[in-house]
Order: C-alpha cells, then structure tokens, then sequence
C-alpha cells in the first residue's frame, strides 16, 4: 500500500516486461552480430568495427538513394495527392468514390504484382527500367493513398469548407484560396501524409525487389543481398547502419509533424 | 471608416435543393441602405438558404433576381459580389496572424503593403483588437474570434455585410454582452447589414427590422416592437415571445367577449376568433377585488427578476402562465385576482404579411 503505483498490478507488469524482452532480444543480438568478431564463437571473439566499414565500402551508395527516394515520393505524392484528395472531398459522384477505391488497390495487391505490371507496361523502355526513377514509380503508386486519405479526411471537415468560402466572399480565385487557404490549412494533414510515405517508402522490399536492377538498388533490396551472400555479421551490421540512418530522420520528422499540429492546429 | 450605403432588394427568389426539397419558397425582400435586417426564425426555416442565396454560395431557381443598389447581382459569382461575410464558426484562417486575417481580401485585391497596414490598423482600432495583431486565431477568445471574422469581412468595403448566426458559438453570458457591442459596431459602420439567428432578443438587440421566417417562407417583416406588440401571424406572437392562448365558448364568441375566472372582459370587435392571445407579462395579479376575475396558483417559479405563475381559472381550460413582480407573496395554492386589459389581447388570425 505505500506504493500503490508499483505494487497493483504485478502480473501486468511482469506481462509487459516478458513482451518487450521478447521483442527487444533480436534487435540488440542483430545490433550485436554486427560488432562481434566472429558470431558463431560470441563476444569471446572481441568487438570490431571491420563489418560496419565493410558494409559502408559496399553498399554506402543505397543510404542516399533509399533516402532520396523516400523524399522524392513525399515530394510526388504530396504533389499529385494534395490536388487529388481535393477532389475527392469536394465530389459527391460515385465515381469519386470507385476512383478512390482504385487508389487504394496497391496497398491490398501485393507488391509483386503492381512490380510486374509495371515492368510489363514499361519494362521496354530502357533507360526508365534501368534508373531510380523506376522504383520511385513503384514507391509513389504504393504510397499515394496514404498522402490522398489523409489530407482528404482533412478536407473533408466542415471548417475547411467554411474557410473555402470566406476566402471567396473575400474575392479569392480557386488558385489563390486554394494555395494561399487550403493548403496551409490542411499542412498538419500533409506532414503527417508525409511521414507515413516517407516510413513505408524507406522499408519498402517486395515491390522494390521486382523493380531493381542491379545498379538500382535501395538499402532494404542491399540488405537482402547482403544476407543471402555474405557473412552474417556483415548482414548485421548494415541493420546497424539502418537504424543509425532511419532513426534519427524519423525521430527528426515526428518532431517536425508534431510542431506543426501545435502550431497551426485550432 | 466610410462605407458605401445600398439597398438590396430580392425579388420571388427561391431555393430548391438536387433532391427536391425546397428550401425556400418564392421570397421577396426590400432592405433599406444602410439598415441592419435580421432574418429570425427557427431551425430549418430557409433563413440561411437566403443568406446563402445573398451571398451567392447558392445558385438561386430560375425567374428570382437580387439586386444591390439597383444592379442585378444574380449571375454574379461570390468573388465579384462585393459581401463580406461573418461565418457561424468564424472560419478565420488558422495559420494566419489576426493582422493577416483581416489583411487577406485587400492583399487578394494587389493592394499595396502600406495601404493593406493602414486599413488594417483602422480596422484593428475600431474592433479594439488592439495588441493581438501578432496572435493567431488558436489564441483569441471567442468573443475576439468574433470582431476579427468582423474586421477581416469589412476590410474590402463590401456592399452588403451578411452575419449567420455572429453569436450562436458564444455562452449565454458573453452573448448578451457582445450582442449590444455588435450593434454599436454595425451602427457605427453604418452599412447595410443582413443578420440570421434563431434568437429573438439577438434579433431585437442589433436589427432595425426583423423579418420572421417559418418553414420557408417570410412571415412577416418589421420593427421588433412592433412585431411584438402587433404580429400579424401567431407564429410571429410565439416565437418573439411567450404567449398564452385562450380558447373562448362558442356563447362567449356570440357576444364578443373573453371570461375568465368569473369576469367579463369586452373584446374589441377586431378580436373575433375563437381563440386569443395574451402575453404573461400583460396579465395582472393582485388581491382578490371587484371587477377582477378569480386565479389559483398552480406553481411559482423565481426567475430572479421577476416570479412566474402558474394559474388555472374558471372559464379557461389548461392553464395561464403570469409574470408577476419579483416581490410578489403569492404562493402555490393561494387564490388571486386577475384581469387583462382587453387592449393587449392579441389575435390568433393569420393577417397577410
């Protein structure tokens, strides 16, 4: 009783505990077998950073791009997706609703097969198939209806529409309201469509796997060669690396998304 | 700040929405330059179906026009219609600072950044939004919200400035108290202004004329005074106030005249229906005494500025609610004197509006 805070609920405790030792273990000993020696005799083998140097000389070259390329689909899919989920929210056609519906198919397909659609559709030509440009392709068809949901759902609130139409009693042209208005308005919605893209774009493996060529690749692709083809401990330490480049732009992001939610939130 | 001064005439307008319903039925409207009109009237009545139509946010039935200052405004789009326009909610653009907000329309306009400061500080001092030009909407209070979504709709000197429901955000309290400053504030901008709320004393408060709407249609247009004194429609009596209604017999009828508990009253021969209206605040309670009619307390209520009573008297089926003086010692249960003066029986039949 002198510390009820501590003592009421033992089991839950011990639960939570069991839960997030069981999920934390294989990220420390992944993290681990990337700075052992020799995995198979343990930490006896003593720590080194060959591996993590190794994997930099290797596949350094797939951090860029993973993160360019997660930027580019934020960049696209905010500039397709922001005007589309407009639209979205402002039509009460069934079309509408069937073209939303449309949008949203790459999320349940599997990404194998929007892959090999696209590479059958464009697979022809050349120097599209063989640039980033083509998984970013893949990256913004995969991530599109995350960025249209959720600014449309934006859109949609009444207050959005009162703005829309004070902008206009005031003489604002669709441009003018539509940029100087509605956009601003929806920013929060946007940062956090963007969020979502760039996290799903940054992971993104089934879809990119089918897209990469050989000098294409994105960090999870080098990651999956990475294992099927060398040491384990190599394997391991670019998970290291993943996280050392991942987290902090994440942590970055969240912070940016949460400013603006306090900022411009009413 | 100077402002143009134009009448506004609407002429059979009417509303019907894609699914058929009507939301307005064919209307007509006169508003004076410069005069302040209140569209009153319950929820769903069409009242912000013709403000919209104003505005221009709804596309009017074929065959109605609305003119401002004589100029036919009908096809006009609401970019180029020259209202202002304070939202229900405010609609203040949230990113934006207070200055920003009321700057918007002028800098929409390409009006220079000097001109947009001046009108802005104006603007600033007559709504006493002075010191939270920096504030963003999130910061204000309600009642601040309010006088910003006011400058930011006059600051592009609009013809017509239309308000739905300016008040209905705000508690009881702030209400009564902002109610008196929007009049003051819509007097001194002297402009032609159409204001819609459900409230009755908001309407009698800020309009010079008030035009009572009921399922689509305008009742009946007119000063609150006399709206209240003189409806021409029993609804206009009920929703401008609260109102008794006392059916008389059919030999009461015959004779012209209205009993109630023992006394006979003489109607003016103007009052001829079967059934009459009468304020509470017009009945008298007092000691038992000659010539008056005889009243049982039902209930009392202490409304704090004045007591309520529940009467039943012979002659009246139901019951008659009576506002008595704050002071007033009658209690449940006691038998009082009644009388009404005949002059302040209001009818229950439908004059033309």
């Amino acid at each position: 009783m002198r510390q009820p805070t501590h003592n009421r609920a033992p089991f839950l405790f011990a639960v939570t505990a069991l839960t997030s030792l069981f999920m934390i273990a294989p990220m420390l000993l992944s993290v681990l077998a990337g700075l052992v020696n020799n995995y198979s005799v343990g930490i006896k083998s003593g720590f080194t950073l060959r591996w993590l140097q190794e994997v930099w000389d290797v596949y350094g070259g797939t951090v860029g791009w993973s993160l360019a390329i997660a930027a580019a689909s934020v960049a696209a899919t905010a500039a397709i997706g922001v005007p589309c989920a407009y639209a979205l929210a402002r039509s009460r056609s069934r079309l509408a609703r069937a073209f939303e519906e449309l949008l949203t198919l790459p999320v349940a397909v599997p990404g194998l097969a929007t892959a090999l659609a696209l590479i059958l559709a464009y697979g022809q030509i050349a120097a599209f198939r063989q640039s980033f440009a083509f998984i970013l392709v893949g990256h913004i068809v995969f991530t599109l209806p995350f960025m249209v949901r959720t600014v449309a759902s934006a859109f949609q609130r009444n207050d959005l529409v009162a703005l829309e139409e004070a902008a206009r009693t005031l003489g604002a042209s669709f441009p003018q309201r539509f940029l100087g208005v509605l956009v601003p308005a929806v920013f929060p919605a946007i940062v956090a469509g963007g969020l979502m893209v760039f996290t799903l774009s940054v992971g993104e493996f089934n879809l990119t796997w089918m897209l990469h060529t050989p000098l294409t690749r994105t960090l999870p692709v080098g990651l999956a060669d990475s294992y099927a083809s060398m040491r384990i401990e190599i394997g391991s330490a670019y998970t290291l690396v993943f996280f050392i480049v991942i987290l902090p732009v994440l942590w970055a992001l969240q912070a940016l998304a949460q400013l603006m939610q306090k900022r411009y939130g009413t | 700040m100077e402002l143009e001064r134009i009448p506004v005439e609407i002429d059979h307008c009417s509303k019907t929405y894609a699914d058929g319903t009507r939301g307005l039925q064919p209307t007509s409207l006169h508003v004076e330059p410069g005069e302040v009109l209140a569209l009153l009237g319950p929820s769903g009545c069409g009242k912000t179906t013709l403000l919209r139509l104003i505005a221009g946010l709804e596309t009017l039935d074929p065959g109605g026009r609305i003119l401002f200052g004589g100029q036919d405004v009908t096809h006009r789009p609401v970019e180029q219609r020259g209202v202002g326009m304070v939202f229900q909610s405010y609609a203040l653009f949230p990113q934006m600072s207070v200055a920003a907000n009321i700057g918007y329309g002028l800098r929409i306009r390409g009006v220079s950044a000097a001109e947009e400061r001046r009108a802005v500080g104006e603007l600033v001092e007559l709504t006493r939004l002075t010191g939270l030009e920096a504030k963003r909407p999130g910061e204000l209070s309600g009642g601040q919200r309010q006088r910003v979504a006011l400058a930011r709709a006059v600051a592009v000197r609009p013809r017509v400035l239309l308000l739905d429901e300016p008040l209905a955000a705000l508690d009881a309290k702030l209400k009564e108290q902002l109610r008196e400053e929007l009049a003051e504030l819509l007097r001194r901008l002297h402009i032609t202004a159409i204001h819609v709320t459900h409230d009755q004393q908001e309407a009698m408060a800020i309009a010079d004329r008030l035009a009572v709407m009921r399922a689509g249609s305008i009742v009946q247009v007119g000063r609150g005074e006399d709206l209240y004194r003189a409806p021409a429609h029993p609804f206009v009596a009920e929703f401008l106030g609260r109102v008794n209604r006392i059916e008389r017999s059919p030999e009461s009828l015959a004779r012209g005249v209205l009993t109630i508990g023992g006394a006979t009253l003489t109607c003016p021969p103007a009052l001829d229906q079967s059934a009459l209206l009468v304020r509470p605040e017009d009945i008298q309670i007092g000691p038992r005494q000659d010539g008056w009619g005889v009243a049982r307390v039902e209930q009392r209520s202490f409304l704090g500025d004045r007591v309520q009573l529940r009467l039943s008297a012979a002659g009246v089926p139901g019951t008659l609610l009576a506002d008595a003086a704050r002071d007033t010692p009658y209690r449940s249960g006691d038998e009082v004197g009644i009388r009404i003066d005949p002059q302040r029986l209001m009818s229950t039949a439908e004059a033309s509006a």
